[in-house]
């Protein structure tokens, strides 16, 4: 039996389910407990699970990021909330140096399994400071594992894998889409990290995107094909390790690429899917991989600046239409 | 000159002597005597290039590490910084295991992936071994909250220099640790020195237990180079924390006669004050309590110096025999997923 719920209830359920079903699984961050989630994520798990399993914090990402971290060498499996991606940049310090190092350093004495999740990227008019996305941030460092989801199904199930992960899981999110409703069973199941998702078949060009940017490519693709064109639409899913094979795939049959990804220009997932796929699928590409990102500046607070430095369906339908040779 | 006020090698004549057993004083010497000739066969190897990276010795810090071990139980956790040597030696990792990772050796005890900031033993309770200043402090307040979460009684000893207790992650530790009555020992190894800068440049408050004051964490300073007073110490805090009061913090004063690590010359401060230190050497100290005591004779002393550097000749021959890592093994422990597809073009 499926039900349409809310992104913010399957997250809910996903850590709730996992922590009914292992003792070691614990949530801790800011405002989870007894403020619900300072996006309701968690609502009722104070609850449920009571103070010791669901763990309000102080404000001090870097000194409960590493309390995880430690958690998780002694053999617990922490879930670590962030208000947002942002905001986790006080504790690049554990999320780097110590939770995808641990396993190296360690030669395999004690491992970090461990979950830190939160929403990343733009959400409107938050200016520079709480605007970034931070996928290829973090899947630039081995010994992470890196999610980046909206659909209510597939962010249930991935979670949920991701908690039961032994390796350190990054778990990325959206602010503005947890209100996005979507059909999840309610029998369990599991949704295996490292496989993207083909959204939408078509047959004229790939458009790669990740995140709330598959709304953009979806709803490109809605328009595109009113004009004949067919566009197969990919969702990453995982950043890190990413599913080369069914982008390499898709573009066989599509010759075309465009990839949409809200982060920066320089370094990021798209073109590191750029770099892939000339490498790949070099004989089967009818135009140069093209991209539509954020602007490559910081993220300003006027309206009129943010529809500037944001990616769009227009800017997508444009870019698929460079590719495609199409006026 | 910052100074200890321990008196000079009991220069009154009265032993402050036998205030523990006659097998305690032997195992703290045994314990120090290893960690030097250890650290100092290190430090040889490292100028003959056998050893490479950085390398940062505990020679005159000894005497913390043997009060921590006498005084805690082998089930306790420890992690600590990058000056860990000694403190893994003393957690009960091997010489031959400890040498072979400063070789860089697949026989290390992490099999040549870590070298001389990075040694770890599940099976012994040792956390590590970070490079990072400070980084530990929170790492160690989150092994505390594991023991809390599964109701045991162990202790997890914290250790950082005084560099690290200028790092923000002391203080939200030692909030959180403090809110949550965490069952960490929080220990200062206050050497004095944070690389070439004084405690007294770094802060207004150079007496660093106070620290823990701001959240009425037991703070106290102890005298580092004497284990009788760390054991004293320690166990007195330990007792506290395995009553489920939550944590403690001890700053104990210590020194480290030679540089930061094997690259510093050590320029900012004066033979004198090294002197002094040296004066109060605790393996000195200590030989000199067991003579007095008659827990041990001299020759017995020397009889218990050839063994351990016979252990330490041993060590260093089973590292200078064993394999380095083969080149395939870079991929091993980067995730536990066995068939992760790494990026290989």
């Amino acid at each position: 039996m499926s039900r349409i719920i809310t992104l913010r209830d399957a997250l809910n359920e996903a850590m709730s389910e996992e922590m009914r079903r292992d003792d070691s699984v614990f949530l801790m961050g800011e405002e989870v407990a007894q403020y619900n989630g300072a996006y309701k994520v968690s609502k009722g798990m104070l609850d449920e699970f009571g103070p010791e399993r669901v763990i309000d914090t102080p404000i001090a990402e870097l000194g409960f990021a590493g309390i995880g971290v430690g958690a998780a060498m002694n053999g617990l499996r922490p879930i670590v909330e962030f208000m947002t991606w942002n905001f986790a940049v006080l504790a690049f310090d554990q999320i780097v140096n110590n939770a995808a190092k641990t396993l190296s350093q360690s030669a395999g004495e004690f491992s970090c399994p461990i979950v830190f999740r939160g929403p990343s990227g733009a959400a409107g008019q938050l200016a520079q400071q709480h605007s970034q996305t931070f996928e290829s941030w973090m899947a630039n460092t081995p010994g992470l594992k890196v999610v980046s989801i909206i659909d209510p199904y597939d962010s249930k199930g991935l979670l949920k894998s991701a908690i039961r992960d032994n390796d350190p899981v990054c778990f990325m999110e959206s602010e503005i889409m947890y209100g996005l409703k979507g059909e999840v069973p309610e029998e369990e199941y599991l949704v295996p990290i490292g496989l993207a998702a083909v959204r939408r078949e078509g047959t004229d060009v790939t458009i790669v995107s990740y995140n709330k940017s598959t709304i953009l490519a979806n709803k490109a693709a809605e328009e595109l094909a009113k004009e004949g064109i067919s566009a197969e639409v990919i969702d990453l899913r995982t950043i890190r390790p990413l599913d080369y094979q069914t982008i390499v795939d898709s573009v066989k049959k599509t010759n075309r690429l465009v990839v949409v990804d809200e982060a920066w220009p320089f370094a990021g997932v798209s073109a590191e899917v750029a770099y892939e796929i000339q490498k790949y699928a070099f004989d089967y590409l009818d135009a140069p991989v093209t991209r539509v990102n954020s602007a490559d500046t910081s993220l300003p607070y006027a309206p009129t600046l943010v529809e500037e430095y944001m990616p769009n369906a227009a800017k997508v339908i444009k870019a698929v239409k460079e590719v495609s040779y199409v006026k | 000159m910052p100074t200890i006020s321990t008196k000079k090698k009991n220069s009154n004549g009265k032993a402050s002597g036998s205030a523990f057993k006659k097998e305690i004083y032997l195992s703290w010497y045994e314990e120090m005597y290893r960690i030097r000739k250890f650290e100092e066969r290190a430090l040889m190897l490292y100028s003959k290039q056998k050893i490479r990276g950085f390398c940062h010795v505990y020679i005159g810090q000894e005497a913390v590490a043997a009060g921590i071990k006498s005084a805690l139980r082998p089930s306790d956790n420890m992690v600590t910084a990058y000056r860990q040597h000694g403190l893994a030696l003393s957690k009960g990792l091997s010489s031959r295991s400890c040498m072979a990772e400063l070789f860089g050796k697949a026989t290390g005890c992490v099999k040549g992936k870590g070298g001389s900031m990075h040694f770890f033993s599940r099976e012994h309770n040792f956390f590590g071994g970070n490079g990072i200043v400070g980084a530990q402090i929170p790492i160690g307040t989150g092994i505390a909250f594991a023991e809390k979460y599964r109701k045991t009684d162990t202790v997890t000893v914290t250790m950082f220099g005084d560099g690290a207790a200028r790092q923000g992650a002391l203080h939200e530790s030692f909030n959180m640790a403090m809110t949550w009555k965490l069952p960490v020992l929080y220990i200062c190894e206050n050497n004095q020195y944070a690389m070439g800068t004084s405690v007294s440049r770094t802060s207004n408050v150079t007496d660093l237990w106070k620290l823990g004051l701001s959240y009425e964490m037991p703070s106290e300073a102890v005298d580092g180079m004497d284990p009788e007073k760390v054991h004293a110490a320690i166990e007195k805090a330990a007792a506290h924390i395995r009553s489920g009061k939550g944590p403690y913090y001890l700053e104990i004063k210590t020194y480290r006669y030679r540089g930061h690590s094997v690259s510093d010359p050590a320029k900012y401060r004066t033979k004198d004050e090294l002197e002094h230190y040296k004066d109060l050497d605790p393996l000195e100290i200590i030989e000199e309590r067991m003579l007095k005591s008659k827990f041990a004779s001299k020759d017995e002393i020397e009889a218990m110096q050839a063994k351990i550097k016979e252990e330490i000749d041993e060590a260093v021959q089973f590292a200078e025999d064993s394999p380095f890592p083969e080149a395939h093994e870079l991929y091993e422990y980067n995730y536990l997923q066995e068939d992760y597809p790494f990026i290989k073009d």
